[in-house]
C-alpha cells in the first residue's frame, strides 16, 4: 500500500491539524498507524489505546470523519474511502472537552454512571444464597452488557454533541446501563422516575445514530431505549395505570399523571 | 520537600484491574478509606481481554467436581511449585467469590435449570469454567466496576505510580503523576496492595496491552520485595498470527473448549502424538472420544487440545519449526468442522464465540465459522511475581500487599486457563482485607522529603535530556530481544547474552530523552516505564538463567527434562544490599500431609 498520508489533531481546542506520513502494509490498523507515527516522527502524540482488539473501548476517534474504533479499523478500507491524493483524517471525539491530540475528556460519563440507581438483587431463590435464571432472560440483558464504554454513541447523539446537554441527559451508553439494570432478571429497583427526571430520556428522539457506530452492534436505540421509555410511559404518562396504581399501592405515588 | 498535590488514604491500592477492584471494594468494606490508582480509565484494565472464563469447583455441570479436584488439578499444572496454601484457598474459596460476582450484577451463561453454566478448559478434570460467551473478562470488570464506584472508593484514573516510599522497612506512600497534565502526585498510606498485572510487554508477541510493563513487579523489587518464580512465563499457545499487525492477540482456548481442533499442514491432529505421561489416564486417544467429551459424556476423557498451555504452546511450536506450519508461521485452528456434528453449528459458534468471531471477521478476513484460524503462541502471563504470605497476600516488605498477576504462588510453573479470573477475586478481596487490617493496627508513617523530590527529579530527566535516544526505539528493542532470547524455548548462551543486552539497553534507557511538554506525553511515559521492563525483564532472564532444567512454562533446550532436585525449589529474586541482584533458591512450602492425600487420590 506504500507510505500514507495523515492528518491527525494535535493540541486541544485551539490545536490544528498536522501532517505525518508513513508506510502502511497490509493488515494493518488505523491504530497501527497512529503507533508508527508516534514511534517514528511524534514520541509526543497522545492517543489512547489498550488491547487493541476491540475489547476495552479506548482508542475511539473520528476517522475521515466517522466516529469508529481505531483498532478495528482497517487501513485499506480506509483507504478506499479516501479520494485519491487526499490525507487520512484522525481527529478526536467532538462531543467532549479536548484534552489533547486524540484524548478527550470523558470523565462525565463516569460521573454521569454513579448517579444511576445500582444494581439491587431480589432475595436468593435457593437456600444456598443462589438464584436460578432463563438462559433467555439472561441472553437479552447480555446484549447491553457487551458494551465496551467506547462512549462512541455518546459522541453522535445530537442531544450531547449539538445540544450540550450533558447536565440534563445522560446518553446512549448510559441509557443501555440503566437498560441493562432494569431488566437484570434479579433487580428489583425501579430507575423509571428518574429516566424521566434526573436522566432525561425524554430529550432521546430515536434518531439511531446511536446504534448506527457502536462498535459492539448493540440496537441501543430500539432494544434499549425505547423499552424504556415504554416504562416510563407506562408509569407517567398512562392516567389508567396511574389511577390504578394509586388506588392499589400502599405508597401513594409522589409524581406522576395523577396527583 | 517540594510542593506536591498529595492524596492520603488508609489503604491505596495499585491498579484497578480485577484484582485491585476486588481489593479496593473488601478494603472499603472494612472501613478504611481507599484510594484506587490506575493507569488507564476506570474499567479499561487488562482484565477486559480475558475470555474464556472463571474457573470455580461449583460442580453445577458434572457433580463429580469438588473444590479437592480443583486443587489438584491446579498443583499438577502448577507442576507442584505453587505455593499449596494458596491453591488451596484458591479452590475452596472460588465458588463463594463467583456467586458474590452474581449477587453483585454479573450475568453468566445458564444451565437448562438455570444455575451457572461451566465450560471446559485445559487442565481442569471438569467443565469448572462459569463465562458469558468469550467475553467473562469484561463482565467481571464491569461488575466490580459498577459495584465499586458506589463503595466510597476514591479513584485516581489515569495516574501512574513511579516509586513506592518507605519509612524504614514498611511501606507509607507512593509517588507518580498524571498522565493527564503530568503532575506529580504524592500518596500516603498505612498499606498498598499491588495489582498491576503482568510484564507481557517486554515480548514483541504478546497479548498484553501497553500498561503490562511489570510496574508492580518492579515497584516491589525496587522497594526490597522479594520476587518468585520469574522464570515462569506462559507462552498462551493460541494467539492471531496473521496479519501482522494483529500477531499476537489472544485466541481464547474456548474455542477448543467448544471443540475446537489444533492441524498441522498436512491436516494432522499432531496434539494426539504427544501426550505427556501424567495426562496420559485423563487425555482421549482418539478423535471420537475427545468429541464425547465436548459434547458432556462424562465416561470420556479429554481431547488432547485441552492439555496444559505450556505443552500445547511447545507442540505447535514443534510443528512450525519442522515445517508443517501454516503458511503465516503457525498451525491451524479449527471450530468450523464441528458442522459435521450440529445442524445448527455457525449460530453455535457465534452465540458461544462471539469475540473470536468479531475478531477474525474484522481484523483477518476470515469466518470461523467457516474455515479454520491460524494461531501460535503468544506471550500471555506471568506466573512469577511478588512473593506474598498465601493467607494475607502480604509480601516480605511489611505493609506491601500483592493480588492477582504481580503476586507468585497460586500458578507455580504453569497456569491452568480461568484460575487467573477466579485468582484475582479470592486473592484481591484476601489482599484488600488484610491490607484494611494493617492499616487499622499501624498508624500513618512519615515519608521522607528528599525521597519524595529525588523521585520527581528522576521522574523528569527525560524531559530534560536534549537529543537523547527515542524511548520507543529502545523499547522495541528490548521486546525483540527477550522475544529471541528469553521466550518459549531457551538456553545458557542467549540467556547470558540477554542479561549482557539488558545492561546495555539500560545504559541507552538512561540517555532516553522525551520531547513535548508534560501533558499526556506517551514519549515521555514510555521512558519512564523502561525502567519497570528492564527490571523484569534481568529478573526473568537471570531466574531463567538459573533454572537447569524444563518444568511447566520454562524450557530450555540444553535441559530439556524435569529434574527433581529443581523440583524441591522455587526461585526468590531480590535486592541485595550493593543494588545488585540476588537470585537464590527457596524450599518450596511443604505440603500439608491432607493435601498430599488430596494429590495423591487425584493422580
Amino acid at each position: 500500500m506504500g507510505r500514507v498520508n495523515f492528518k491527525i489533531w494535535r493540541g486541544d481546542a485551539t490545536g490544528e491539524f498536522k501532517e505525518y506520513a508513513t508506510e502502511i502494509t497490509e493488515g494493518l490498523v488505523v491504530l497501527d498507524a497512529v503507533h508508527q507515527i508516534q514511534a517514528e516522527s511524534a514520541n509526543d502524540l497522545a492517543c489512547r489505546w489498550n488491547c487493541k482488539a476491540g475489547k476495552c473501548g479506548s482508542c475511539g476517534a473520528e476517522v475521515n470523519g466517522h466516529p469508529r474504533l481505531m483498532c478495528m479499523t482497517r487501513m485499506n478500507d480506509v483507504l478506499a474511502e479516501t479520494p485519491p491524493g487526499a490525507a487520512v483524517t484522525i481527529r478526536p471525539m467532538q462531543a467532549f472537552k479536548p484534552m489533547r491530540d486524540l484524548v478527550v475528556d470523558v470523565s462525565w460519563n463516569f460521573e454521569a454512571k454513579k448517579k444511576i440507581k445500582p444494581f439491587k438483587p431480589r432475595k436468593p431463590d435457593a437456600a444456598d444464597g443462589t438464584w436460578r435464571m432463563a438462559q433467555t432472560d439472561v441472553d437479552r440483558v447480555q446484549e447491553f452488557r457487551k458494551c465496551i464504554e467506547c462512549f462512541l454513541c455518546q459522541n453522535v447523539c445530537h442531544v450531547l454533541r449539538d445540544h450540550r446537554k450533558h447536565d440534563e441527559f445522560i446518553g446512549p451508553r448510559l441509557l443501555v446501563y440503566a437498560a441493562a439494570l432494569e431488566m437484570h432478571p434479579l433487580d428489583v429497583e425501579d430507575r423509571t422516575t428518574d429516566l424521566k427526571d434526573a436522566h432525561g430520556i425524554g430529550y432521546c428522539n430515536i434518531t439511531k445514530c446511536c446504534t448506527k457506530v457502536c462498535p459492539e452492534h448493540i440496537t441501543i436505540t430500539d432494544n434499549a431505549i425505547i423499552p424504556l421509555k415504554e416504562r416510563v410511559v407506562d408509569k407517567h404518562y398512562d392516567p389508567v395505570g396511574s389511577l390504578w396504581r394509586w388506588f392499589h399501592s400502599p405508597e401513594k405515588p409522589s409524581d406522576g399523571a395523577v396527583k | 520537600m517540594g510542593e506536591y498535590q498529595t492524596h492520603e488514604h488508609d489503604v491505596l491500592v495499585i491498579g484497578a484491574g480485577g484484582a485491585g477492584l476486588r481489593a479496593a471494594i473488601e478494603a472499603a468494606a472494612a472501613g478504611v478509606s481507599v484510594g484506587l490508582v490506575c493507569k488507564s480509565l476506570l474499567g479499561k484494565a487488562h482484565t477486559v481481554m480475558a475470555e474464556g472464563g472463571l474457573a470455580a469447583a461449583l460442580a453445577n455441570v458434572d457433580e463429580r467436581d469438588s473444590w479437592k479436584i480443583h486443587f489438584a488439578d491446579t498443583m499438577r499444572g502448577g507442576q507442584y511449585l505453587n505455593n499449596s496454601r494458596m491453591a488451596e484457598l484458591h479452590a475452596k474459596e472460588a465458588p463463594a467469590c463467583v456467586h458474590e460476582l452474581e449477587s453483585w450484577g454479573a450475568l453468566f451463561d445458564r444451565t437448562h435449570d438455570g444455575r451457572i453454566l461451566q465450560r471446559n478448559f485445559g487442565g481442569h478434570a471438569y467443565p469448572r469454567l462459569a463465562h458469558v460467551g468469550d467475553r467473562t473478562g469484561l463482565e467481571m470488570i464491569r461488575t466490580l466496576q459498577d459495584h465499586g464506584i458506589h463503595q466510597g472508593i476514591d479513584v485516581h484514573m489515569e495516574c501512574t505510580i513511579v516509586d513506592l516510599l518507605k519509612e524504614g522497612d514498611r511501606v507509607v506512600g507512593a509517588f507518580g503523576y498524571d498522565r493527564e497534565r503530568g503532575r506529580f502526585r504524592v500518596f500516603k498510606a498505612k498499606a498498598i496492595v499491588l495489582a498491576t498485572g503482568g510484564i507481557g510487554r517486554a515480548f514483541k508477541i504478546t497479548s498484553n496491552s501497553w500498561e503490562y510493563t511489570g510496574d508492580g513487579h518492579s515497584l516491589a523489587y525496587h522497594a526490597g520485595a522479594d520476587l518468585m518464580d520469574m522464570e515462569f512465563i506462559q507462552f498462551h499457545p493460541t494467539g492471531m498470527v496473521w496479519p501482522p499487525s494483529v500477531r499476537g492477540i489472544l485466541v481464547t482456548e474456548g474455542v477448543r473448549g467448544e471443540g475446537g481442533v489444533l492441524k498441522n499442514s498436512k491436516g494432522e491432529r499432531f496434539m494426539f502424538s504427544d501426550i505427556p505421561d501424567n495426562y496420559k489416564k485423563s487425555t482421549s486417544d482418539t478423535p471420537e472420544e475427545g468429541w464425547r467429551y465436548v459434547m458432556g459424556d462424562k465416561n470420556a476423557r479429554r481431547p488432547p487440545e485441552l492439555l496444559t498451555r505450556d505443552h500445547v504452546a511447545r507442540c505447535i511450536r514443534r510443528e512450525v519449526r519442522e515445517g508443517r506450519g501454516s503458511p503465516h508461521g503457525g498451525v491451524y485452528l479449527d471450530i468450523s468442522w464441528i458442522k459435521e456434528h450440529f445442524p445448527n453449528a455457525t449460530e453455535h459458534i457465534k452465540k458461544k464465540l462471539p469475540s473470536m468471531y468479531h475478531q477474525f471477521m474484522q481484523l483477518a478476513n476470515i469466518d470461523i465459522t467457516r474455515e479454520p484460524m491460524e494461531v501460535g503462541p503468544t506471550t500471555h502471563y506471568v506466573m512469577g511475581g511478588v512473593r506474598v504470605e498465601g493467607d494475607t497476600q502480604m509480601s516480605t516488605v511489611p505493609g506491601l500487599f500483592a493480588a492477582g498477576e504481580c503476586a507468585a504462588g497460586l500458578h507455580g510453573a504453569n497456569r491452568l486457563g480461568g484460575n487467573s479470573l477466579s485468582d484475582l477475586l479470592v486473592f484481591g478481596k484476601r489482599a484488600g482485607a488484610s491490607a484494611a487490617k494493617f492499616a487499622k493496627e499501624h498508624g500513618a508513617g512519615k515519608l521522607d522529603p528528599l525521597a519524595v523530590d529525588t523521585a520527581a527529579m528522576k521522574a523528569l530527566e527525560p524531559m530534560h535530556r536534549d537529543a537523547g535516544e527515542n524511548p520507543y526505539l529502545i523499547q522495541q528493542d528490548l521486546q525483540e530481544m527477550m522475544q529471541a532470547k528469553v521466550g518459549i524455548v531457551r538456553q545458557e548462551l542467549e540467556l547470558h547474552e540477554a542479561v549482557g543486552e539488558i545492561a546495555k539497553l539500560q545504559a541507552r534507557a538512561d540517555k532516553a530523552s522525551a520531547y513535548g511538554n508534560r501533558e499526556y506525553n506517551p514519549g515521555w511515559h514510555t521512558a519512564l516505564d523502561l525502567k519497570c521492563l528492564l527490571t523484569v525483564s534481568e529478573i526473568s532472564a537471570r531466574a531463567a538463567l538459573e533454572r537447569k532444567e524444563s518444568r511447566g512454562a520454562h524450557t530450555r533446550e540444553d535441559f530439556p527434562d524435569k529434574v527433581d532436585e529443581w523440583g524441591k525449589y522455587n526461585l526468590v529474586v531480590r535486592r541485595g544490599k550493593d543494588g545488585e541482584m540476588v537470585v537464590e533458591k527457596a524450599p518450596v512450602m511443604p505440603l500439608r500431609d491432607d493435601l498430599k492425600k488430596v494429590v495423591e487420590e487425584n493422580k
